[in-house]
């Protein structure tokens, strides 16, 4: 393992991550045209906006979460106070998963991966002293994207904030959970149904709000390439526009506020590149495939997280290199906001040692690296070109493969793109093992007899469970059972036909402090569960 | 390598299994797919498993071993309520093994509890391979 491999000679043939040939050096006739476009006019490949970075910096929005909606609400007024420009909240996964904290599933979860939010008890404590009209939220949630962003309008509701003053994002990609992230709870088709519910309520009711954030950071870090992240996740926006038009959406409309989330791993300009090749693919294929031509239902925007998979536990303190790698690569690509993880996510929930200097990392780039300061400063180089040309080839072929399938929905019922992701995974896995994808200090320059230093240790407070199910049976004590029942009963109703749209319903339980479980056994009566298709 | 090519675990039934309501299965998958290579019958639960389920599942297909993949942080009363379930039913000396996200200063204490091995992220395949099969020897 620690054996130094004699170094490669030029002549060695070279590919990216994803396998595409590296040139030695690029040269004009690689690029198939010298690049006529400028940014902010379509397909977009240098930017959605004319004026890039000038015109507004991306949005330093770090994800974080934990225990009660006290502890987490300190945490982010402290984010807040130290420069933190969005909010992304973490929840724990009985919330994801849409159980109550008294579920015998919950109990060891309780608290652990995110905050609480088992009804709007919880969230009005989460964001006590912190104006909803003033900030951007985003909420990492998507079995149960629909109660939770019905929950934020009844706080915004209680606080006196207008709804249409609301902006944020709620993941709602139920697809990708499906595929890899696995916090699905009902059936294909009725996620698609309550998705696409959320998405034209939102619409009309808070119109600066993104009720979908289709993500590819969780095929990817399962496993998959730059290339066959972007290729899923545009055939899963596709998917999610052809739901929203059979739900009576005017594309040209809904399209402006679809969002999408990606991964930045290692390899700079594969990385940079993907987003250049994705923005401009997705132009595209909504062009061709719905004629949309507003410009603003075109743009791709997206979010991003550094770290994840990429990131070591082996001498953590590495990966403070590595997300700083990925930063740039997210705003040489031109990501709209970004999330760096923090050194100690390999194996811990960061603390607040560690989560400051992820935070500063962005500060350091977007302040004094200058890379913000012109538009795609990468565009015409002979080599992000064509590598921009090849990964969009590649990615139109890998959705040529699920089209050929019969779609995603059908790949993803019968699990043939969860055998997929698996196969990449192990692929990935061997060749860490073998050393021919080099992770620094795990598998080449390591020193065995080495006890790594991690740092301070993130311990949550071990009363935290006991705290939350406390006030859980208080709420449900205090509160007025008779609308309560009531809420739910017409919720239930509504849900057993395809017609209505749940979200006024949803805002009313939620109102009417019923909790996520609550709400989710309702509809699991109408829908039943999703059977995980095993199949390896 | 080598020792996949040998097949070390021929004829051993093992159990993947996911407990708890951590959704991430690519470790597990990963796993599943080298043991299998490995010779192994490996049974895979799928996601969102309650500990009783899987020591059922255990009993039922009377495994050898039983790994557990947790990346959510709840792997000390998942692991503890597997094994507490394995020792009830009569069957504590089948060997149960951890791989996940497991903070360092973790592992001490689910060796401790009984569990047999931890594997994490920089565990390779072999090395998995070749400390199951010496467990199972």
């Amino acid at each position: 393992m620690s054996a130094q491999p004699k170094s490669e000679g030029t002549a060695a043939r070279v590919a990216t991550p994803s396998g595409i040939e590296v040139p030695l050096v690029a040269t004009r006739d690689l690029a198939r045209e010298p690049d006529p476009e400028l940014p902010g006019v379509f397909p977009f490949t240098r930017g959605i906006f004319a004026d890039g970075y000038r015109g507004r910096p991306w949005t330093i929005r770090q994800y974080s979460g934990f225990g009660s909606a006290e502890e987490s609400n300190q945490r982010y007024r402290f984010l807040l106070e130290q420069g933190q420009t969005g909010l992304s909240v973490a929840l724990d996964l009985p919330t994801q998963c849409g159980y109550d904290p008294d579920h015998a599933m919950a109990r060891p979860e309780v608290g652990k991966v995110g905050v609480s939010l088992f009804s709007l008890s919880e969230m009005e404590t989460l964001f006590e002293g912190i104006d909803l009209g003033a900030i951007s939220t985003s909420f990492t949630i998507n079995g149960t994207a629909a109660i939770i962003y019905a929950m934020y309008l009844a706080a915004a509701d209680k606080q006196g904030v207008p709804r249409a003053r609301l902006t944020g994002t709620i993941q709602n990609d139920i697809l990708k959970e499906y595929v890899a992230r696995g916090t699905w709870i009902f059936p294909v088709r009725p996620s698609m149904r309550l998705i696409a519910d959320s998405v034209l309520y939102s619409n009309e009711v808070t119109p600066r709000f993104n009720a979908i954030s289709i993500a590819g950071a969780h095929v990817r870090d399962a496993g998959c390439t730059a290339v066959e992240e972007m290729a899923y996740t545009l055939a899963n926006g596709l998917a999610y526009v052809d739901e929203l038009i059979r739900r009576g959406g005017d594309v040209a409309k809904f399209a402006r506020r679809l969002s999408f989330f990606f991964y930045v791993h290692m390899d700079l300009f594969e990385e940079a590149c993907k987003f250049r090749a994705g923005r401009r693919l997705w132009a595209r294929l909504l062009r061709e495939r719905h004629g949309v031509t507003d410009e603003k239902a075109l743009h791709l925007r997206f979010g991003v997280v550094c770290g994840g998979s990429s990131l070591v536990a082996a001498q953590p303190y590495n990966n403070i290199v590595r997300v700083a790698i990925e930063n740039l690569a997210a705003v040489l690509g031109g990501a709209q906001s970004i999330f760096t993880c923090a050194y100690d996510e390999a194996f811990q929930i960061p603390t607040e040692f560690s989560a400051e200097i992820a935070l500063r990392t962005q500060q350091i780039v977007q302040h004094e690296s200058g890379v913000a300061a012109t538009v795609d400063p990468l565009g015409g180089s002979y080599y992000v070109e064509s590598l921009t040309e090849r990964m969009e080839a590649g990615m139109r072929e890998v959705m040529g493969e699920i089209d050929a399938y019969g779609g995603v929905v059908k790949a993803i019922e019968e699990g043939w793109l969860q055998r997929r992701i698996a196969v990449r995974a192990r692929q990935r896995k061997d060749a860490t093992d073998r050393g021919t994808r080099v992770v620094v200090g795990q598998n080449r320059y390591r020193r065995p007899a080495q006890a790594d230093s991690y740092g301070e240790v993130f311990r949550l407070d071990p009363q935290i469970a006991a705290r939350v199910l406390q006030k859980h049976a208080q709420v449900k004590r205090g509160r007025d059972a008779a609308r309560a029942a009531r809420a739910l009963d017409t919720l239930e109703a509504a849900a057993a036909t395809d017609q209505e749209n749940l979200m006024p319903l949803l805002v009313e339980c939620c109102h009417a402090y019923a909790t996520v479980g609550e709400m989710v056994e309702r509809l699991k009566r109408c829908w039943g569960e999703f059977q995980e298709p095993v199949r390896l | 390598m080598s020792a996949v090519a040998k097949r070390p675990l021929a004829g051993k039934r093992i159990l993947v299994a996911k407990p708890g309501l951590d959704g991430h299965d690519a470790g597990a998958k990963v796993i599943a797919l080298a043991l299998r290579d490995a010779g192994a019958e490996v049974i895979y639960t799928g996601l969102r498993k309650s500990p009783e389920f899987i020591v059922r599942v255990a009993l039922d297909e009377d495994v050898a071993a039983v790994g557990l993949s947790i990346l959510s942080g709840s792997h000390q009363e998942l692991a503890r309520e597997v094994l507490e379930g394995l020792r009830a039913a009569g069957v504590g000396d089948i060997p149960v093994f951890v791989g996940g996200t497991i903070p360092p200063q973790d592992c001490a204490a689910l060796l401790a509890a009984g569990v047999r091995g931890v594997f994490t992220n920089d565990t390779s395949l072999e090395r998995m391979i070749d400390e199951l099969a010496r467990a199972l020897a």
